[in-house]
Parts: structure tokens; C-alpha cells; sequence
């Protein structure tokens, strides 16, 4: 990896180099009741509208390249017979400006599911091949836990990262294009009091966690868990809402629907993203539901998350971004949840 | 100065959406709520190249309608030539009741696991089915009985509420013919039903009983599908009588929006039915929480 630095009064320009193509960052939505920042995900036409001091965005990335609606492909009808198109949907490239470590290890969990297997998915793939990301160092929230996660730090799946250093950026460079972007501005070498200085910023960052969850041994403490009473005391508080899955930057499951128009001569099939708290979300043909009670369908989630990922790669799908306990109406967090299981031993 | 980014070309997956265009050549009604599609790959390459395993799924698509996951319950000898037995339950299979001969429906797969009839020769084979299990089973009953003599002792056992909701009824005698034990339970009896009534259990203990203990523990293999509760009832006297694990296979059923392990609908964990299942055997459904 390659490192460089300059002064922030340069990152406007480095913004405008890239204004020719779309650019999204975190934007500021609004307040709360209590006067603090919303921040969201939008497209950013101006550098002055780009809040790169963002605490977290409410929504993950996510919709621009999952998005929440999608065609997966139209049918033209005609005498007895139908033609299938298929279009990705990918035109553009897109550059993500400021996404935190946690948002861009989301991407890497998503491409080990989506971009592997036998049948890597080309809506999603074709997006994240032309993406150009800019990440940016974040200041821990109390309810972030990306630490626990081992998510605080991206090692890739990005272009360039900045981390903040009072008057300075620290960059650090994955990928060619970041170099040659690099090359348009005012930057330099960093040297080794700036190599000490991004230390110690990384470090004063690993003392502000508050949040914090134990994995440790927990795909076991799960699956010896999993007839716990705490699991149906959770389920009791779930609204069954999903509203937790559409702020995840993970979740990505979905489900299809058909359109046909009025004369039928032109249909379309639709993927929507949905969410494993949804009543429905397993039921099948004649009406058996798999998961009927809304613990069970509560427990379901933090099993893929936190074990059937663990197995299937290695990792945990959860980053730690703590959007889901943030947005969530009923007040379930996942530290909670996961300490009330562990505690159950 | 302004850079514009390179535009990457399309990536790999250009499969991704393809299904096949088939045609509905045929419909046979079952019996009130069940007809046998017969489906035939348009393209005849395609159809020729169209190679399955029995106890795969296809992914059924009817433009602007839906796209549904079934069994196919023709033997893989046929190739693109395709029979899926399907209930009208929800919106497209009811949909489909109501589409004759002609129509143009697209098929993706062949998806998923299969019954390892190959790795059974030399075995005797114990097909038990309950209800609309028969579906899937029709594929290796149909593929065991194409090579015979490979193997041993062949019994079908299978379970339907009533007399008049039992599927392939015409096809029963044919099936004999191979020197196949074919037993017939019911739920409830109506006029004319001279089988046993009771639950499929009861066919199973009876096999048991009138086995050789040893070879039925150590060359037997058995292949199972029905609804979830049966599944736990049969799988439990058979590992009792000493039938091993692994030698056990099972195909489940979960609701599925894209075959591909993509949707995330058919998760059992982070197991996917559509692409580590349908067919599993009980060894990994033992490994998974909430499978049956």
C-alpha cells in the first residue's frame, strides 16, 4: 500500500476532479428532536453539501448498489410467445465519497455472497465493478461496535483513504486510478513524524469505543443457545417491522414479483429487498410458514448473521455499524441481544 | 481538470437471468389439485444439452405471472424433456391451472442436489413418500427402476390423506412390473379403498419387522420426502432400526425467489436449500437448526 498526504483545503479539488462522474456521499437530512444531525447517503452536486464530519448515516449505502427496487428483467409478449430482456442496470460509474471502515467492509462481506458461488450475481456485480470508493476515518458513536466486529479498519475494497489529521489527510492508496487521481493535486510523501501522527490517530480512535460485543466462542454459544427462553423474550419486542434489515449494509436478501401491463403485452419482473423479520418471509405455496413466530424469525437473523456466515466464510455478516439498534422502534440492539444469549449459558 | 472514470464492461454472470424457453406440450390431471406438466425445452439443442440429476429443481417462470421452484419428477434419461407435478396452491400454479397445451414458459436449472442413486447400487432402496412428496421421488423411483438389476431389494412406500389424492395412480402397475414392493397407506378411506388406512409409520414398521436386521442396517439406503412432520417421525424409526445417518436423504422444502443462493429466502442458517440442498442427507439436516 502506498501513502501519501496533503492538506485538507485540497480535498475540494480532489472532489472536483471527480464531479464528472456521479458522485454519492453523506449528505445532512435534517434534525432530530433533540437538534442533532440526520445524515443520509445522497447524490452530492456541491463539495459544501459533502459532511464528511458525519456521525452515521442512517441508511447504509446500500440502495446504490442494492437497490431497494430493481428490474431483473422485462418480457415482451406477443402472439402466444415472449421475448426476455435483461438489463444490470449498471451505466454510469459511481464514486462513493466517505464511506466509514465499516460501510466499506460491508462491501466485502457482500462480494464474498454475491460475486462468489456458482452464480455470481451481475446486477450487483456490474455495479461494484464500476465503483470508485473514497473512504474517510469516523469518530466511534456509542452505539458503534465495529471494533468487536474487527471492521473499525478497511484493508481493502477500496480506491483511497483519507484519515483525518487536524490540518492534514493521510491517504492511503489501493488502486491505480487513486494514484493517478493523487498525481491532479497537491501531495506528498508522508514522513516518519506523519507515519507517527496517523498512529496515534488510529489508536486515540480504538479508546472511544463504548459499545462492545463478545464473539468470542460465539458460533458454539449460539447453536448451544438455541432453544433459550431470551430468544422469546426478544421475539416478544420485535415489531416484525424490517426495519432493521433496510438500514443493514448486509442484508440482501430479497423477494421477486411480476408485473404485466393492462393489454398484456409487456411484463416485468422485480426484485425487492426484504427482511427475515417479515411475517411472510418463509412462508411457502398452500401457506406453511417455517418461521410463524416472530422469535423464531428474530433468532433467524442473528444466526445468519453471526453463525451460517461465520461457517460459510469465515467471518461474521454483522460490521458492527449499529445502524439496526439505532433505527429500530422496539429498542433491540445487538450488544444486548448477544450478551442476554451468552448470559443464558 | 475533470477525470471521468473508466466504464468497466459487463462482468461475469451473463447466465445470471437466463431460462430457457420451453413449451407445454401436454397436461395430465392428477387427481382435483394436482396435473403432470409435460415441458419441453423449445430449443432441441438446448433440450439435448439439458442434463439433470434426479432430486434437482427447475425454476418454473411464466411471464409476468411468477417464477417458482419445482421438483421435476421425470427421469434424467429424458433430458430437456421435462414433467413437473404441481399443485395449484398459490397465485402462479393456479395461474397455471388454468393454461392448456402451447404455452410458452421459461425453465432455468437444473438447480440444487440430487438423490446419489449411483453411489445406492448394490443397495436395497426405500422410497417413502407422503402426500405431494411423490413429486420428487418420481425422478429416482424412475431412475432406479432404468437399472434395475443394480439393485437390491426395491420398496416404495407412500402416504396420502385420502384414496382420491393419491398421484400417478396409472403408473403404479407398470412400477410393479420391475419387481418393486409397492405399498399404499391412507388417512382417511373412502368407498372403494381396499388398502390399509393409517400413517406411513405403519408401512414403515411393518418393513422393518419383516426384514433381515443386518442388511437392513448396513445395505440400505433410503430416500424420503413428504411434509415436514413426517420427515421427523420416519427418519427417527429408521435411524432406530439401525439405518446410518448419512445413508439417509431427505429433500426439503423452503420458499425460493431465485434458485442462485442470492435471495436469501431458503436459508436454513447460512445452509442454502437451492444450492446445498434440496436434497440433503440426514447427517446435515441433523447439523441444522430448525431444518424439519
Amino acid at each position: 500500500m502506498l501513502f501519501k498526504v496533503f492538506p485538507v483545503v485540497e480535498l475540494i479539488r480532489l472532489f472536483q476532479i471527480l464531479a464528472a462522474n456521479r458522485i454519492v456521499g453523506p449528505v445532512k437530512k435534517g434534525e432530530d428532536q433533540h437538534g442533532r444531525s440526520l445524515y443520509d447517503f445522497g447524490v452530492v452536486h456541491d463539495f459544501s453539501d459533502l459532511r464528511l464530519d458525519y456521525t452515521q448515516t442512517i441508511h447504509s449505502a446500500k440502495n446504490y448498489f442494492l437497490p431497494y427496487r430493481e428490474d431483473l428483467c422485462s418480457f415482451t409478449v406477443q402472439d402466444g410467445d415472449w421475448h426476455k430482456e435483461v438489463d444490470y442496470g449498471a451505466y454510469a460509474p459511481l464514486v462513493l465519497f466517505g464511506l466509514h471502515s465499516c460501510d466499506i467492509n460491508a462491501l466485502n462481506k457482500l462480494d464474498k455472497v454475491l460475486l462468489g458461488g456458482r452464480y455470481p450475481n451481475p446486477f450487483y456485480g456490474e455495479k461494484r465493478a464500476n465503483m470508485f470508493i473514497v473512504g474517510h476515518s469516523c469518530n466511534p458513536q456509542p452505539y458503534c461496535f465495529c471494533k468487536s466486529m474487527g471492521t473499525d479498519s478497511a484493508l481493502r475494497g477500496f480506491d483511497l483513504f483519507l484519515t483525518r489529521m487536524d490540518d492534514l489527510y493521510f491517504a492511503e492508496i489501493l488502486s491505480s486510478r487513486a494514484f493517478h487521481l493523487l498525481e491532479q493535486i497537491d501531495c506528498r510523501e508522508p514522513d516518519s513524524s506523519e507515519h507517527r501522527r496517523y498512529l496515534d490517530e488510529m489508536e486515540a480512535k480504538e479508546s472511544q469505543f463504548v459499545a462492545h460485543v463478545d464473539t468470542s466462542d460465539l458460533t458454539k454459544i449460539l447453536d448451544l443457545e438455541f432453544q433459550a427462553p431470551v430468544w422469546k423474550e426478544w421475539g416478544e419486542k420485535c415489531l416484525s417491522c424490517g426495519t432493521c434489515a433496510q438500514v443493514c449494509p448486509t442484508c440482501y436478501c430479497y423477494g421477486v414479483e411480476e408485473h404485466v401491463d393492462m393489454v398484456f403485452t409487456h411484463a416485468r419482473k422485480e426484485k425487492q429487498l426484504y427482511s427475515c423479520n417479515l411475517l411472510d418471509f418463509a412462508v411457502v405455496a398452500g401457506g406453511h410458514n417455517f418461521r410463524p413466530e416472530s422469535h423464531t424469525r428474530l433468532k433467524y437473523r442473528y444466526y445468519h448473521k453471526h453463525r451460517g456466515f461465520v461457517e460459510a466464510f469465515e467471518e461474521s455478516l454483522c460490521v458492527g455499524c449499529g445502524r439496526c439498534g439505532q433505527s429500530c422502534l422496539a429498542h433491540i440492539t445487538v450488544p444486548e441481544v448477544i450478551a442476554s444469549v451468552r448470559a443464558s449459558k | 481538470m475533470k477525470t471521468e472514470l473508466d466504464f468497466i464492461q459487463p462482468v461475469a454472470g451473463e447466465q445470471f437471468e437466463y431460462s430457457y424457453k420451453a413449451e407445454i406440450t401436454n397436461v395430465y390431471p392428477l387427481t382435483r389439485m394436482e396435473k403432470l406438466y409435460q415441458i419441453q425445452l423449445v430449443d432441441p439443442v438446448e433440450r439435448e444439452q439439458f442434463i439433470f440429476k434426479p432430486g434437482q429443481f427447475v425454476m418454473l417462470e411464466l411471464p409476468g405471472i411468477g417464477d417458482a421452484p419445482f421438483s421435476i419428477s421425470s427421469s434424467p434419461v429424458r433430458h430437456g424433456d421435462l414433467e413437473l407435478c404441481i399443485r395449484a396452491a398459490g397465485n402462479m400454479t393456479r395461474f397455471l391451472d388454468r393454461v392448456g397445451r402451447g404455452t410458452r414458459v421459461g425453465i432455468s436449472g437444473p438447480f440444487g442436489t440430487h438423490f446419489p442413486v449411483e453411489k445406492m447400487e448394490g443397495e436395497d432402496i426405500l422410497l417413502i413418500a407422503g402426500g405431494l412428496g411423490i413429486a420428487p421421488l418420481r425422478s429416482p423411483i424412475l431412475a432406479v427402476l432404468e437399472k434395475r438389476s443394480r439393485y437390491g431389494q426395491v420398496d416404495i412406500m407412500y402416504g396420502a390423506r385420502r384414496p382420491s389424492e393419491l398421484l400417478f395412480g396409472y403408473e403404479y402397475a407398470m412400477w410393479r412390473q420391475f419387481d418393486v414392493g409397492l405399498n399404499i397407506i391412507v388417512d382417511r378411506e373412502e368407498p372403494g379403498w381396499q388398502g390399509p388406512v393409517g400413517l406411513i409409520t405403519e408401512l414403515l414398521k411393518q418393513r422393518i419387522a419383516d426384514s433381515v436386521p443386518d442388511r437392513f442396517r448396513e445395505h440400505t439406503s433410503v430416500i424420503v420426502c413428504g411434509p415436514p412432520v413426517m420427515f421427523r417421525f420416519v427418519c427417527e424409526l429408521l435411524i432406530s432400526a439401525g439405518v446410518p445417518v448419512e445413508k439417509i436423504f431427505v429433500s426439503l422444502e423452503r420458499r425460493m425467489h431465485c434458485g442462485r443462493g442470492k435471495c436469501c429466502r431458503c436459508n436454513i442458517g447460512s445452509t442454502y436449500t437451492c444450492l446445498d440442498g434440496p436434497v440433503f442427507d440426514y447427517w446435515s439436516v441433523l447439523n441444522l437448526k430448525e431444518a424439519i
